[in-house]
């Protein structure tokens, strides 16, 4: 079994994505367009912020009910589907 | 500015067929009626009596009907001299292909008329055309899928072992199919034989994301607008339905590029294949606007007025900016009009 990890730490959001409060994205680069919930549209303002993984953790582990580990798990999981949808790249 | 102080001018425009393949005339004169240094007055050139643009409110004050290209240089000339000593013309724009080559070489004898184009020199024409592409991406140094030219049907075959399944058969002027087997290839080859003649062009398929961008060259190695698109919607024709406007430099920079290595004259389209490790592969250059450059008058960049104006001899400063996430979405709008006016174009050739 291959496994490919992310090395979420390294992931920077591209500076040029629109995000509305709703939590519409645009990708002016290509036009692509997406849709995410309320948390992602934040994940997504604190990522363009430039916070760190521990700062952006800390911001939502104290504002939500999740545990750190849960948090983690997601947001790895969050910042594929960004990866996967060339919305992120390598630092 | 008020109506006393705008430039009153008289400007002939093609391609008024607003049909499902569109051509870009309607959208080239809504640019230039948009544009408030002119009082302007549209004269609408068709080539059938069933082109919308003829029939539509506030495009076209009127509209004569001129010869098909094949009818050949003299006879365009001679109909043009004929609407010009009534309509007293300052500008023509030219909006199909397949029409450029006749308004390029009779330029001359319209300017010594009084009547201005701004148009690529023949040599400019020629060297983007679809059979020299590949040789004009070696020279200039763009990326550009590999191509065959090929007069008959028997070729196909070897030049499919060459490039590989898919393939792109491409039309002299217009339309192009993906195939897949050789039985689909040769298919495309018989229809677009028949459509738009010989040669056919089979190109290497470039999978990726589409990207067009529309632009306008000096005619010195400046671009004085470029603005790239994305089509969003799409029909079976491959024509964009919907597209919105990019923020890419990577894009306007090959623009600047191409229009510093041929120091275009006018307007044109790229269409670019962006590979996913972002390779830009140029797929065509059309030597005009677009049917979707209202986009860019709405993005800020009046290409259509802006080439008017080099037309009329006037400094045009280059775009700086436009507005990025801009869309367009285009509609089917059934337009209701009499028989008399159907017969007044089609028995008179004017209306």
């Amino acid at each position: 079994m291959i496994t490919i990890t992310i090395n979420i730490y390294a992931m920077k959001i591209h500076s040029n994505l629109a995000v509305s409060d709703s939590g519409f994205i645009f990708n002016p680069s290509n036009g692509d367009s997406f849709s995410t919930n309320l948390v992602g549209a934040e994940l997504i303002r604190l990522l363009k912020e430039g916070k760190s993984l521990t700062e952006i953790k800390k911001e939502i582990t104290s504002k939500y009910e999740v545990e750190p580990t849960v948090f983690e798990k997601d947001y790895e999981d969050f910042i594929s589907q960004l990866q996967d949808h060339f919305l992120v790249s390598n630092d | 500015m008020t109506n006393s102080t705008k430039r009153k001018i008289t400007v002939a425009v093609t391609g008024l067929n607003a049909v499902d393949s569109p051509g870009p005339g309607v959208a080239v004169i809504r640019g230039i009626r948009d544009c408030e240094d002119f009082d302007v007055r549209i004269i609408g050139l068709s080539y059938e009596s069933l082109e919308p643009g003829i029939y539509m409110e506030g495009i076209a004050d009127k509209v004569y009907q001129i010869p098909y290209p094949a009818a050949g240089t003299e006879t365009l000339l001679s109909r043009i001299e004929y609407i010009h000593a009534i309509e007293k013309i300052d500008v023509i724009v030219p909006n199909f292909d397949a029409e450029l080559y006749n308004f390029i070489k009779i330029s001359p004898q319209l300017k010594d008329l009084g009547i201005e184009t701004f148009l690529p020199t023949n040599e400019q024409f020629e060297s983007r055309d679809k059979v020299n592409l590949f040789k004009f991406g070696e020279k200039h140094g763009f990326l550009i899928p590999k191509d065959k030219t090929i007069y008959d049907v028997s070729e196909l075959s070897a030049t499919a072992k060459e490039f590989g399944y898919p393939l792109v058969v491409k039309g002299k002027y217009y339309e192009a199919t993906v195939a897949y087997t050789l039985e689909q290839a040769q298919k495309a080859f018989h229809k677009l034989n028949a459509k738009w003649g010989l040669p056919i062009i089979i190109q290497e398929f470039i999978s990726g994301t589409e990207v067009n961008i529309a632009a306008l060259g000096d005619g010195e190695g400046n671009t004085i607008s470029a603005v790239p698109m994305r089509k969003l919607f799409i029909t079976d024709k491959g024509k964009a339905w919907a597209g919105i406007t990019l923020e890419e430099q990577s894009l306007i920079d090959l623009a600047e590029k191409f229009i510093q290595e041929t120091k275009w004259r006018g307007g044109f389209e790229i269409e670019i294949m962006r590979t996913q490790d972002g390779k830009p592969y140029i797929m065509e250059v059309n030597p005009r606007f677009p049917a979707w450059i209202y986009l860019t008058v709405g993005a800020g960049q009046n290409q259509p007025a802006a080439l008017v104006k080099l037309a009329l001899g006037e400094k045009v400063k280059p775009f700086t900016t436009y507005a990025v996430g801009k869309l367009f979405i285009r509609y089917a709008w059934d337009l209701i009009t009499d028989v008399s006016e159907f017969q007044k174009i089609s028995a008179f050739g004017e209306l």
